[in-house]
């Protein structure tokens, strides 16, 4: 017998939609829930995502760091031998040594110091995949000049508004003086409240105490094709263990990580979406009990017209279904429309990841799945040797 | 009527040729326990025959409706037999009782149709029942036993727009869709005027022995009592008289 034939009368969706007006508050509490779960992940990872900005630049395949490094505001050294040794690799094509510290800047307007995100490399080696850093790179082979973040915060002074203007923007750090020689792109991020970057030369000026052929974070370019994971092992391998090799993603991971587990950020908009599931998970609750408890002695009935228990809680089983099924596809649209309007609004790195859409939905269907399976035990309640 | 249901076998051993629809042996019945126990059947014995129609009638509190629910499987057999459609309730199981109960119709003092399903709807739930029917062929059953009990007009209204009368035949279409081999009712006009009870109680019983259907009918209604075939009076849990059928 098919489906179609075998069909029965769809009583869950007559159950639901013959209340016309209780169907629609569980819809609006599910899909207020949703919207919650929605917003609240959502921000949580937009701002881990503000984590990295600088990270995801880097034009690379694999990085080599100093297993001591737990996150970008507390680089350790490893000796740049180990990125030449890399080199041997036949699937590696090209390296790129990059210090990274931080550093204080001093606002060329108040004179105030802020700590700002410094990276040194050899102006020819590339350093980001954007190619307009590429073309400004050479402009660093000049030492004191250095290529100042646009997007840093406005506490660093004037910088790009001066240079545009096409006046001399010239700065002290760490007691030298530096000239600012051309803008970049990236942005703020948790470790920094800005970027710059200049030559190694320079940076080491800087840093004079930086012991000899050690750099914080090697960059390893592949050849089209290779295997990153399979490189990584062989590199494990190769080197010693004075340093760790990570994909570009596994760099990302560690950063996001050590802000998700270090700060307060993951548990507070954590916590907002667990309270947005447990409020959905008191309405459906209250919607599937009370809807069980009115049609008791018609659920009695169907037990003695000779239906199953099992099949009554299949009924309640559907029923939150369709809930939530129902209550999310709403949850979805709206939280589109707000990812678009935080966006708008914050610049926020905020869109609806199909990742994260499922997880919501995974959570709006336990939530309902649960209540269901809670509102079941009334059916215990439900003796057809009541009914007479 | 027969011609409505094709190729449907009661699911549960038919009771064939000589052998009782219902035969209850020594039945006992208790609610409580300890000193709260109290006695309400006292070793009863029934017999019910295919296509017989048995009124039981009593004072309130005599224990008629225990009866009904432990012969409508609805209740587990404490003491004594009980046997419907072949099957023995003593010591059955849930599982066993359940299935038994598709074959035996019920209707009860209330409707008890639901509420959210159209007046169609309710009777195919008794129709939804029958196994290897289609859902077309049980939606057209369940429209033909509308019909039979004169409601074709009124397929898709909800129970609250129908009156008492008709809600009761509703009931009763759904009890009789399921193709039941017994039927069971507990005070089925008690919630309607005289000349509409009358009705139904007419209907009730045209239809049961059009499809052989036994009937076991509990009643304070003095003026339904003509339509049984044998009447049967309870008081303080023993069958008292067996008077002789009425014709």
């Amino acid at each position: 017998m098919t489906f179609w034939q075998g069909r029965r009368i769809p009583l869950a969706w007559l159950l639901l939609t013959r209340q016309p007006m209780r169907l629609a508050v569980a819809l609006a509490g599910i899909t207020f829930a949703g919207i919650l779960m929605f917003m609240q992940l959502g921000f949580r990872d937009a701002l881990f995502d503000s984590s990295i900005t600088v990270h995801k630049l880097f034009d690379t395949d694999l990085v080599l760091l100093s297993p001591r490094t737990k996150s970008s505001i507390s680089m350790t050294g490893f000796p740049q031998r180990r990125l030449v040794q890399a080199m041997a690799d036949p699937d590696v094509a090209g390296i790129t040594p990059v210090h990274w510290n931080l550093l204080l800047w001093r606002n060329p307007k108040t004179k105030g110091t802020r700590s700002i995100l410094a990276l040194g490399f050899e102006p020819r080696d590339p350093l980001f995949i954007d190619p307009a850093v590429t073309a400004l790179a050479p402009r660093l082979t000049q030492k004191g000049r250095v290529l100042f973040d646009d997007q840093s915060r406005d506490e660093f002074g004037p910088v790009a508004q001066w240079f545009r203007q096409g006046r001399t923007v010239e700065s002290e750090v760490a007691g030298k003086r530096l000239r600012v020689a051309g803008l970049f792109s990236a942005g703020a991020s948790f470790g920094a409240d800005g970027n710059l970057l200049t030559s190694r030369e320079t940076f080491l000026s800087l840093l004079p105490n930086t012991p000899p052929g050690s750099i914080e974070l090697g960059l390893i370019r592949l050849r089209p094709g290779a295997d990153a994971a399979r490189v990584v092992e062989r590199l494990q391998g190769l080197l010693p263990q004075d340093v760790s090799v990570l994909t570009k993603q596994g760099f990302l991971d560690l950063e996001m990580d050590y802000w998700r587990s270090s700060t307060a950020i993951g548990f507070i908009f954590t916590l907002g979406a667990a309270m947005g599931f447990v409020v959905g998970c008191v309405i459906v609750y209250q919607i599937l009990y009370s809807d069980v408890s009115d049609h008791l002695p018609e659920y009695a009935t169907l037990m003695a017209m000779g239906y199953s228990l099992l099949t009554l809680l299949g009924v309640v089983a559907r029923e939150g279904l369709l809930l939530a099924i129902f209550g999310y596809l709403p949850a979805y649209a709206a939280g589109q429309v707000l990812y678009a309007v935080i966006h708008a609004a914050t610049k926020l790195p905020v869109a609806m990841a199909s990742d994260r859409a499922i997880t919501v939905f995974l959570m709006i269907l336990v939530m309902c799945m649960g209540s269901a399976a809670m509102a079941m035990r009334k059916l215990g309640d439900a003796d057809p040797a009541d009914i007479f | 009527m027969t011609t409505l249901h094709p190729g449907t076998a009661p699911p549960v051993a038919s009771a064939g040729d000589g052998l009782a629809t219902v035969t209850v042996r020594g039945l006992s019945h208790w609610y409580g326990t300890g000193s709260m126990e109290r006695q309400v059947l006292q070793s009863i014995d029934l017999e019910i025959h295919p296509g017989e129609v048995v009124l039981l009638t009593g004072p309130s509190g005599c224990g008629k409706t225990t009866l009904l629910t432990l012969v409508g499987a609805l209740r587990q057999v404490m003491e004594g037999s009980v046997r419907v459609l072949g099957c023995e309730l003593k010591d059955s199981s849930r599982h066993e009782r359940q299935l038994l109960r598709r074959s035996v119709g019920m209707i009860f003092q209330g409707h008890n149709l639901l509420r959210c399903l159209t007046a169609e709807q309710n009777v195919q739930m008794g129709a939804d029942l029958l196994p290897d029917l289609g859902y077309r062929a049980r939606r057209d059953l369940s429209r033909e036993w509308l019909r039979a009990v004169g409601l074709s007009d009124h397929l898709s209204k909800l129970p609250h727009d129908l009156s008492g009368g008709q809600k009761q035949r509703v009931a009763i279409a759904r009890a009789l869709a399921a193709h039941p081999r017994l039927l069971l009712a507990d005070e089925p006009t008690a919630a309607l005027d005289s000349r509409t009870g009358r009705e139904v109680v007419d209907l009730l019983k045209r239809l049961a022995r059009d499809e052989g259907c036994a009937v076991l009918m509990v009643t304070h209604d003095p003026r339904i009592l003509d339509v049984a075939d044998r009447l049967v009076r309870m008081e303080d849990g023993r069958l008292w008289a067996s008077e002789a059928s009425l014709g």
